[in-house]
């Protein structure tokens, strides 16, 4: 053979993580570590090492999440710069909020909710626009709209919290406390993780669908703001002041993001399979998504949301060991987290083991959403236990 | 795993193969998944562990008493729930033993002997003809591959040609043996931590439920456990400030076992923090362990408080509750239903009872609660101003006739200002759980609820009242009648507002004068009624040394109207006294809990396991590349296939990537994108594990 075995070696070798790295990875590494540095240096006073922890963990997750995927940069670095902004403006007067223009009109949490909640509603549309006229255009304008409400809820949650800072010293708090800011959480995981998916599949023949389960979300998000009068920031009980809501709350989102998703994809489904069976050469059996992307992402979802959940969930356990006098109490919440977790078990078993697919499985996909919903609001509001922590 | 049994050879199928195959099968698994998760929903809806008569109340007797056998109270203790948990753990464990090994082998074997037409019918595969090839130098091409990506593999014969087996990624089988592990161990430290010791020692006799209400050092051998006696419990003990207890008592259905403790739990202090808001901020107990045998004489000092638990020798002590400990109260009982105008002076303690002796039967008094701080939304706010004001301390009480019915109150111990007039409030509702109705008694000019009471009594003096008003009336000579019979209706009316307030006054008039007369009439006697109480409230004022000659002020008019609106409350107020709260030493009580978890170490190592488990089954994939090559009329024929259990768009698109890496090798045309695309959406994941 003309070519040693070390030169056909690099020919033939993917190249290693180390050397696929190119000099934007190399600046987003850079950029994360300096900023997560700067913030432990600069609130290293009240921090104890568990926040520590809790900062450098985030900082790997983030390094990893935009080595991953690299849209996830530009969403981080827009929202960083939002967020730093509106700090500023704000500086130490939480009264500021009413009266100058950029923080009461854009960037105050309420008023970034606001923005999200309409640019999510706005997405929405457009993404069935554009599955009916199929136009790229308007596809893509469903994108960046997406983007840009995802970017003003998580914006708005970042300057929550620092106002939530400003109100009073010890009231400050991550604003993941009440159903009211969960719900934001919701919205944004859900539409991220929508994002992933569109992204990895390059089709936004999803869109409405996802969407449609976030624009729920934000029907209530606004009911109960305006409403129940819940947007304030509360101080937090005694029982929620521990580190782990940092990390047991946004795990919970991921899981219940995922599952939603997979739900409305399960809906698609449905759709499109009952359209194919009707009207072969109807609109819907056209333009609805493929059968085999929908079950494949549902799947995908799933697995994730599982994954998520279960970490949720035992996290939500050491914290119970620490709070509640055990790891286990049977508690409503926890029951029904188990009850979630047994049934998407039982999903997956059927599809990996038994070799499910298609209508049976996205059947189960929807039905799970209601299970996953008690879960989420309907312990909270027809149960009474330990987890009270956000009624109607 | 439900395709196993095809390929064995035939036996015998034994009771123990059946049963095996029945336990093990996967039917039954996700049967049991589903059974589990409908059984746990039970215990979510009906509340567990409430004390047995709140049940009966609910549901009566017959239901209660169905649902007692049925376990529903402690739904998650029970013989058949703990059942099917075991059933699940004994499934899973089954599937283990059925499958691990066929996975380790699956983890250590290259599958050399797969078949060609087996190969020919997988969906990744690609197949070359190479005319000017050595086999030996393909093979090597390939191998070289397999190395740079990864893979490992082995070499075989196979009839007329070779085939190099490859695979990499077989840790994903251990994703399998992690989860399933894991659900065992942690099912098995579950039962570890559950109550099934306590049950164990129930059925032997060795221990016995207490279902009477006996201080501890009362409660007989038989309901104790010594230190040690079970490896886990949950258990609780209100400590009032300056008291210790080395024990706490473990509620199980509708009574209690007392747990002892190998140390003494000694409360120093107890406190609550509130937010300017009012909303508690933190729970705090100051506690000393004393422990002769580890600590000597020094006790050790600790602070528990919400999430920051104490651990002391393997029990972890938190903060779970609080109350009274037995503060110390003086009470001033003023008569209301009487024309006395004496105080009774009285003394008792939060968790007493005072036996008060009245007209219609004896009373129990019961001292339920005191709080020292009541942080209550400003009263007259707008909602979101979230305002809040300290009302300060208050006494909770249940006054209780020989019948056992008990009306609930809730008396403030401060006068409270309301739009600009100060009053002691009481609270007052006729069942628990209904919201509090305030009666306002209004404070007078020296901050004291006297003068109102003073006006209540006279109002309720009979001869005061004759005596009074007929001086009122002066004296008349030109229609002595009318002045009689005008002082008979003022009596008659006062009578029926103190009976029944100004509800009773319109509804006599109602039932006396015909209705095309009513309004007017009814206008009337309140008119007579109100001009009567003002004179007496006059008179009150005289008493008390005002020089109402002078004119009444503008405070004491507004006292009258305040006053009779409070008289007029009186009827549905229900008590015969009113009680005032004049002096309090204050001890709080801090309800901890005490557990001792022996699973604990077992079942975190499951959660771990779970964990990793999880990640490594969803997003790893085992994957096997098979190369077979043999020799044809002068030429090399290279067949290539692929099969992975997880990622299955992964995996095709790697095996797009060594395919076109392949053909460029050959010098071959690159043309593989499309039929990697192809299987794509195609490869439906196959696996073996159940």
């Amino acid at each position: 053979m003309a070519v040693t075995r070390e030169a056909m070696l690099e020919q033939w070798e993917r190249p290693s993580v180390w050397q696929r790295l190119t000099i934007r990875d190399a600046l987003w590494v850079l950029l994360v570590v300096a900023g997560a540095g700067f913030a432990g240096w600069f609130y290293q006073a009240q921090m104890d090492r568990y926040e520590f922890a809790i900062l450098a963990g985030t900082a790997v997750a983030l390094i990893a999440w935009g080595l991953y995927w690299p849209p996830a940069r530009l969403f981080t670095v827009a929202v960083t710069g939002l967020a730093l902004l509106a700090l500023w403006r704000y500086g130490s007067d939480y009264e500021l909020r009413k009266s100058a223009f950029l923080l009461k009109y854009v960037l105050e949490s309420q008023a970034a909710f606001m923005w999200m909640s309409v640019l999510y509603v706005l997405a929405t549309v457009t993404y069935f626009v554009a599955l009916f006229s199929r136009s790229d255009f308007v596809g893509r304008t469903a994108t960046a709209l997406t983007w840009c409400a995802t970017a003003m809820g998580m914006t708005g949650l970042l300057v929550r919290w620092r106002e939530s800072y400003l109100l009073g010293a010890d009231i400050g708090h991550i604003p993941v406390s009440n159903l009211y800011e969960v719900f934001v959480l919701f919205a944004l995981i859900t539409a991220l993780l929508y994002l992933f998916y569109e992204d990895r599949h390059r089709t936004r023949a999803m869109g409405g669908f996802a969407l449609l389960a976030i624009s729920g979300a934000v029907g209530f998000l606004l009911w109960y703001a305006f409403d129940r009068d819940a947007y304030h920031i509360q101080p937090l009980i005694p029982a929620l002041q521990s580190y782990w809501m940092k990390i047991h709350v946004p795990a919970n989102f991921i899981g219940y993001g995922a599952f939603s998703l997979a739900a409305m994809l399960g809906v698609a489904y449905l759709l499109r399979a009952g359209a194919e069976a009707r009207r072969p050469d109807g609109v819907l059996a056209r333009v609805l998504p493929p059968l085999e992307l929908l079950d494949d992402v549902m799947y995908k979802a799933i697995a994730l949301g599982f994954a998520a959940f279960t970490i949720a969930t035992i996290l939500g356990a050491l914290w119970a060991a620490e709070a509640w006098g055990g790891y286990w109490s049977w508690d409503p919440k926890e029951t029904w987290a188990l009850i979630v977790w047994l049934n998407y078990a039982a999903w997956l078993h059927l599809r990996l083991t038994k070799g499910w697919r298609g209508t049976p499985m996205a059947w189960w996909a929807v039905i799970g959403l209601f299970v996953t919903l008690f879960a989420f609001l309907g312990v909270n509001m027809f149960l009474s236990g330990l987890h009270s922590y956000g009624s109607l | 795993m439900n395709d196993t049994a095809v390929s064995k050879p035939v036996r015998q199928r034994t009771l123990g193969w059946v049963l095996l195959e029945f336990l093990g099968s996967m039917n039954l698994a996700i049967t049991l998944l589903v059974v589990v998760a409908i059984a746990s929903v039970i215990g979510t809806v009906l509340q567990q562990n409430q004390p047995y008569p709140d049940y009966v109340l609910k549901f009566g007797p017959f239901w209660f008493e169905v649902f007692r056998k049925l376990g529903l109270y402690d739904v998650y203790g029970t013989v058949w729930f703990v059942a099917i948990l075991g059933f699940l753990i004994l499934s899973t464990s089954v599937c283990l033993y059925r499958q691990v090994p066929g996975m380790l082998r699956d983890m250590m074997h290259f599958r050399t002997q797969v078949q060609l037409h087996s190969l020919r019918a997988f969906h990744l595969r690609a197949e070359w003809r190479l005319p000017n090839r050595d086999a030996d130098a393909v093979l090597a091409d390939v191998t070289s591959l397999f190395r740079a990506r990864g893979y490992r593999w082995r070499i075989a014969d196979q009839g007329a040609g070779r085939i190099a087996a490859a695979m990499k990624g077989r840790f994903n089988r251990l994703g399998y043996l992690f989860t399933h592990a894991a659900v065992v161990i942690i099912g098995i430290g579950g039962l570890l931590d559950g109550n099934l010791w306590l049950k164990l020692k129930e059925s032997t006799g060795e221990i016995v439920l207490e279902t009477r209400d006996l201080p501890a050092r009362d409660v007989p051998d038989q309901s104790r456990l010594a230190p040690g006696a079970v490896p886990s419990f949950r258990g609780n003990v209100m400590l009032p400030e300056g008291s210790a207890a080395n024990f706490v008592f473990l509620r199980l259905r509708d009574g209690f076992l007392l747990q002892e403790l190998p140390f003494a739990i000694e409360l120093k202090d107890f406190q609550v923090a509130y937010y300017d808001t009012g909303q508690p901020k933190s729970f705090t107990s100051q506690v000393l362990i004393h422990d002769r045998e580890q600590l000597g004489d020094q006790p050790l000092a600790a602070t528990i408080r919400v999430n920051h638990p104490l651990i002391y020798r393997g029990y972890a002590i938190y903060q779970s509750d609080f109350g009274d400990g037995g503060s110390k109260l003086e009470l001033r009982a003023w008569p209301l239903s009487s024309a006395k105008l004496e105080p009774v002076e009285a003394k008792g303690e939060v968790g007493g009872v005072l036996k008060v002796a009245e007209p219609g039967g004896e009373l129990r008094l019961e001292l339920d609660n005191f709080r020292l701080f009541n942080l209550l939304p400003e009263p007259d706010s707008q909602v979101g101003d979230r305002k809040f004001r300290n009302f300060g301390p208050s006494i909770g009480f249940k006054l209780r006739d020989a019948g056992g019915g008990a009306r609930e109150y809730l008396n403030y111990m401060a006068p409270v200002q309301l739009e600009q007039r100060w009053f002691y409030i009481s609270g007052m509702r006729a069942r628990p759980g209904d919201p509090y109705s305030y009666l306002h008694i209004p404070a007078d000019a020296r901050s004291s609820p006297e003068r109102f009471l003073r006006f209540n009594a006279r109002l309720r003096d009979q001869s005061w009242l004759q005596d009074f008003l007929t001086r009122s009336a002066g004296p008349s000579v030109e229609n002595p009648e009318f002045q009689r019979n005008l002082k008979l209706v003022r009596l008659n009316l006062v009578d029926l507002f103190m009976q029944g307030g100004f509800a009773a006054v319109t509804e006599r008039a109602k039932s006396v004068v015909p209705a095309d007369r009513l309004r007017e009439a009814t206008e009337l006697y309140l008119n007579i009624l109100r001009d009567t109480l003002a004179e007496i409230y006059v008179e009150i004022l005289r008493e008390e040394g005002s020089k109402v000659e002078e004119g009444v002020s503008p405070q004491e008019e507004a006292f009258f109207s305040d006053a009779i609106a409070a008289l007029s409350a009186l009827p549905v107020y229900g008590s015969p006294f009113y009680l005032q709260l004049t002096s309090f030493q204050q001890v709080e009580a801090s309800g901890l809990q005490v557990t001792h978890s022996g699973g604990v170490t077992v079942v975190y190592t499951g959660f771990a396991l779970l964990v990793m488990g999880i990640f490594i089954m969803f997003y790893t994939s085992h994957r096997r590349l098979w190369a077979w090559l043999a020799v044809e009329d002068g030429a090399t024929r290279l067949l290539l296939a692929g099969a992975g259990n997880r990622r299955q768009t992964e995996f095709a698109r790697e095996f797009a990537a060594l395919r076109a890496a392949l053909e460029q090798r050959f010098g071959l045309p690159v043309a593989a994108v499309a039929s990697a695309e192809q299987s794509r959406n195609g490869g439906g994941e196959q696996n073996s594990t159940s």
